[in-house]
């Protein structure tokens, strides 16, 4: 029998996508549509005195011009998403501080970062919408600002909310073993501040909305370009005080999302509340200025880290305080910091642990999980400090790794604390060494020493550096899937988790053909929309794979076994002697004799007619919600080669290696994809990405002239190597790849180029290692060396 | 606002129409003419998502203006595929190699590589297909599967 899960089906996607036929939301015209544009603060923290519309409304082509008052009373302030606050156990453990900060949806009377929304335009299109921003007059009155994340915890620091008392927003710790016995055993402790700079995830399509409001059956449409329509139809039903289930809101193909898409905006309330209001369909499509001021950053964390270790390497127990630099609001509870805590010991077993964390707010755009959330972060520390260690002890770094690893034989192994979801906090299978063995082999790592002492003879500078992570994948709480056969016998698969280049049409066809012995050709997945199923959550955290896929392949066993029922009951037999195969269902001592998919979807009509067995309810549908008993953890090691140019701080890629564990492979091409482009992004915040603000709150990095993105020159094709431990969470085994790719670039990359300057002894603990900073590393150390 | 007629030959058909001077080709395209294959990623002519080709030549539609285009030749992603549905080869060779993923940046990258195959009959590098898309961004596959495809696209020409 033939298996699709686990063969490089090409994607069902692609048609249109290739001929210019796909449908993202810039792409949707409606009859009598407005369009939007947004004034945005010019200021990171200041006063509003007044604003002047008088001439911007008069504007000709201008229906109206809304500000905050016009909002009052009508539409709420976002508090913070509950679906990222703390499951009761988790916080009864850590005993968390988390002050709720309400953001306004337009700024009523002070700004709080450069990009906030002050004002919407509506007018007949674009173009006459932004004529009238520019005729907008707003007083601001400015304010001191702050943006650098020990500025603000300061007792004299300007208060960004006043409500909250301080800008520090949130605070938790997180404690394992006996701290402080493992710091008097120790023979050696090392301290050091390692800093993972703000970056933003930048979909190449931007953020944008359309809505539209069918006075007739007061039903609301909004086409938004988001991981999540679910919670967007949720915020927009609480902040708006709308029936949900007149809401439809609908993902259409949405151009990359990376974590950014993953909240709800004030746009994705403002612009459908706008559209009911004036009863006439409004558009919004964010500029690509205004995604990299509004669009939510990530990252953005200082750790000061003190380990405790051994003559031999072994970690006897680590210390971490850390802040995350949140910008001017959090809603995501602890999410990002927790993962960082949770992750950070990674796939080591380091029995006392000790981490503080603290969430704290300047006058910066706020941050949002993006690819990795939180975990690039906490590998970037821990594998410095493997590599810290073993420079210290003058020991191989892959020995000091190898010392420390969670062995085979202590899997389950549990961590001691309890994951994000609530859960105890277990790796469940995997062998760390072997993997990393691997990915050694492929590199040929003798051969490399070997080749680097020799270049070093010559003048060349080559290093090769290692990083490992894991990754709790597939968190709940759950995610659904209806599975319908229509009349022609053609399969339909609706799923709540919406895609934004996943592959979910290609992917999950094939776990559906394959509960139907069909081939996926037969099978149409459609996503994206609140209307295919009462309930959904997202495509975010590696989980779209892990939770719809496990839906889809439950919803289709449930539809098999009643179409075997009723198969029954119209070759009146026991089904016991049927099987489906091949669309049909047959008996199974003659194949040649049975019924089609199509023949037992009509006769599954509700009517006279129908032959669904007596006591359960007619039709061809079935569905499932599959709830995941926790996560399930990816993992893996990412292996730089680099050459440093000594001259010029220049960092060049020679090779670069993943081998990774995601349990069961639906599609090896697409596993391959996410892969590649993870290391693609990991690659660019190792070395180009960064948003840098200024002292006064100003956006230095605001366009693609100073954000560097990388290109196909800076990106090398990635070697792989994969494990296939399958997951004992779910009934396919898969484990999340999404963000796999992503975590480990920047500590591969930095441990590689630290290698490729040993002579040096440069050490690398912050980010993007970009030529003038490494330039300056360089000459310091050689100003050292000469005195 | 002024207005002006413009005659421009978008993928094959003339098109006479009036616009406003100010209007940008990338939004004529897309909202006068109903082509939103066409792209428009950054609208400051850096990421190449909205690449079209004029006369031949690769052109951001963002950085310039629909009237400039008066009297030429504009050919955009809706004319790659035959009449009857079926692939370009290079869209052929997209498919291939899994070379998209949101397909956002796609429609650019098809039309870059049209011309350079064009003007670049012999079969390239690595290297040298490595410049030629080096203008177009992709945040999604890492690129290493559209150097893949460009390679199969030269194999699917003959």
């Amino acid at each position: 029998m033939k298996q699709f899960v686990g063969q490089n089906v090409k994607r069902k996607e692609d048609y249109r996508l290739l001929t210019g036929s796909g449908r993202f939301v810039a792409d949707i015209r409606i009859e009598n549509m407005v369009e939007a544009a947004i004034l945005r603060s010019t200021y990171a923290h200041a006063k509003i005195k007044n604003i002047d519309l008088s001439q911007a409304k008069n504007y000709e082509g201008v229906l109206d011009v809304i500000i905050a008052d016009d909002l009052e009373g009508n539409v709420k302030p976002f508090t913070e998403f509950v679906e990222f606050t703390l499951p009761p156990q988790l916080e009864a453990d850590i005993k968390p501080t988390i002050k709720k900060n309400p953001e306004p949806m337009l700024a009523k009377d002070k700004v709080t970062f450069v990009g906030q929304a002050v004002a919407i335009v509506l007018a007949v299109d674009r173009y006459v919408a932004e004529d009238a921003l520019a005729l907008i007059k707003v007083e601001y009155e400015a304010l001191p600002v702050v943006t650098d994340p020990f500025e603000t915890i300061k007792d004299d620091a300007p208060v960004i909310h006043q409500e909250l008392g301080n800008n520090i927003q949130s605070h938790f710790e997180v404690k394992v073993g006996d701290i402080d016995h493992a710091f008097k055993q120790a023979n050696h402790i090392l301290k050091t501040r390692i800093t993972t700079p703000r970056v933003s995830g930048n979909p190449l399509e931007t953020r944008g909305v359309i809505a539209e409001y069918e006075v007739r059956n007061q039903q609301l449409e909004v086409w938004t370009s988001t991981q999540v329509p679910y919670m967007v139809r949720s915020y927009l039903s609480k902040l708006v005080g709308l029936v949900e289930g007149n809401i439809r809101v609908v993902a259409p193909d949405v151009g990359g999302g990376f974590g950014p898409k993953c909240a709800v905006y004030p746009e994705e309330i403002i612009i459908p509340y706008l559209a009911m209001k004036y009863k006439r369909p409004v558009k919004w499509i964010e500029d690509r200025l205004e995604h990299m001021q509004s669009t939510r950053h990530s990252r953005d964390q200082v750790h000061d880290v003190e380990v405790a270790f051994k003559n031999d390497g072994t970690i006897l127990g680590l210390k971490d305080q850390f802040l995350l630099d949140n910008g001017a609001h959090n809603s995501f509870a602890l999410c990002c910091a927790y993962n960082s805590a949770a992750h950070l010991r990674g796939m080591y077993h380091i029995p006392n642990y000790n981490i503080t964390g603290r969430i704290v707010l300047t006058n910066k755009t706020p941050n949002v999980p993006y690819r990795g959330a939180g975990r690039p972060e906490a590998v970037y520390v821990m594998d410095r400090i493997i590599y810290m260690i073993a420079s210290k002890l003058n020991l191989d770094p892959v020995e000091v790794s190898m010392r420390n690893f969670v062995r085979p034989e202590h899997m389950p192994y549990d961590t001691g604390i309890f994951y994000r979801d609530g859960a105890n906090m277990v790796l469940e299978n995997g062998d760390y060494t072997e993997s990393l063995k691997q990915a050694m082999k492929i590199v040929d790592y003798e051969e490399f020493r070997q080749q680097q002492e020799e270049a070093r003879k010559k003048g060349k500078y080559i290093g090769i550096g290692f990083s490992s992570y894991i990754e709790g994948t597939g968190i709940g709480p759950f995610e659904g899937a209806v599975v319908k056969i229509d009349s022609t016998g053609h399969i339909l698969v609706g799923v709540g988790s919406s895609p934004h280049g996943q592959s979910h049409e290609t992917t999950f066809s094939q776990i559906c053909a394959d509960v139907f012995g069909v081939n996926p050709e037969q099978v149409t997945v459609r996503a994206g929309d609140t209307s295919l199923l009462p309930y959904g959550v997202g495509t975010f955290a590696s989980r779209g794979a892990v939770t719809a896929g496990s839906a889809v392949q439950g919803a289709s066993k449930q539809l098999k076994e009643k179409f075997i029922a009723t198969a029954g009951v119209m070759l009146g037999v026991s089904s016991d002697v049927l099987e489906m195969h091949g669309g049909k269902v047959y008996f199974k001592n003659d194949p040649a004799k049975g019924v089609s998919l199509q023949e037992i979807a009509q006769a599954s009509k509700p009517g006279p007619r129908c032959r669904v067995p007596k006591g359960i309810e007619p039709g061809a549908s079935a569905t499932y919600y599959f709830v995941p008993p926790t996560v399930t953890f990816s993992s893996g090691f990412h292996v730089a080669v680099v050459e440093v140019d000594k001259e010029t701080g220049f960092v060049n890629i020679l090779r670069y290696i993943v081998v990774h564990d995601c349990g069961r492979v639906i599609n090896p091409k697409i596993v391959d994809g996410q892969i590649q482009g993870g290391v693609a992004q990991g690659i660019g915040g190792a070395l180009y990405e960064e948003i840098i603000y200024d002292k006064n709150g100003q956006l230095i990095t605001g366009t693609y002239m100073d954000y560097l993105i990388p290109t196909s020159m800076e990106i090398p094709n990635v070697e792989m190597g994969h494990q296939e431990y399958l997951s004992p969470h779910n009934p396919i085994g898969i484990k999340g790849v999404g963000e796999g790719g992503a975590i480990s670039p920047p500590a591969a990359i930095a441990n590689a180029v630290c290698d490729a300057m040993k002579p040096l002894n440069i050490e690398i603990n912050t980010l993007p290692i970009s030529p003038n900073k490494l330039r300056s590393l360089i000459e310091e150390a050689e100003l050292q060396e000469v005195y | 606002m002024s207005m002006n007629t413009v005659k421009i030959k978008v993928n094959g058909r003339l098109i006479v129409k009036e616009i406003e001077s100010r209007w940008l080709l990338s939004d004529f395209l897309r909202d006068k003419l109903g082509l939103t294959g066409t792209h428009v990623g950054c609208e400051h002519g850096v990421c190449g998502a909205c690449t079209v080709l004029i006369d031949g030549e690769p052109v951001r539609s963002c950085l310039m203006l629909a009237v400039q285009a008066d009297g030429l030749e504009v050919e955009t992603v809706e004319s790659l595929a035959e009449d009857d549905g079926s692939l370009h080869p290079i869209q052929k060779a997209f498919a291939n190699n899994h070379a998209l993923q949101c397909g956002f940046c796609t429609p650019g990258f098809l039309m870059s590589v049209k011309n350079f195959m064009e003007i670049h009959p012999d079969v390239p590098t690595d290297e040298e297909i490595r410049e030629a898309i080096s203008g177009n961004l992709c945040r999604c596959t890492g690129y290493s599967n559209i150097i893949k495809a460009v390679k199969e696209a030269y194999v699917l020409k003959c």
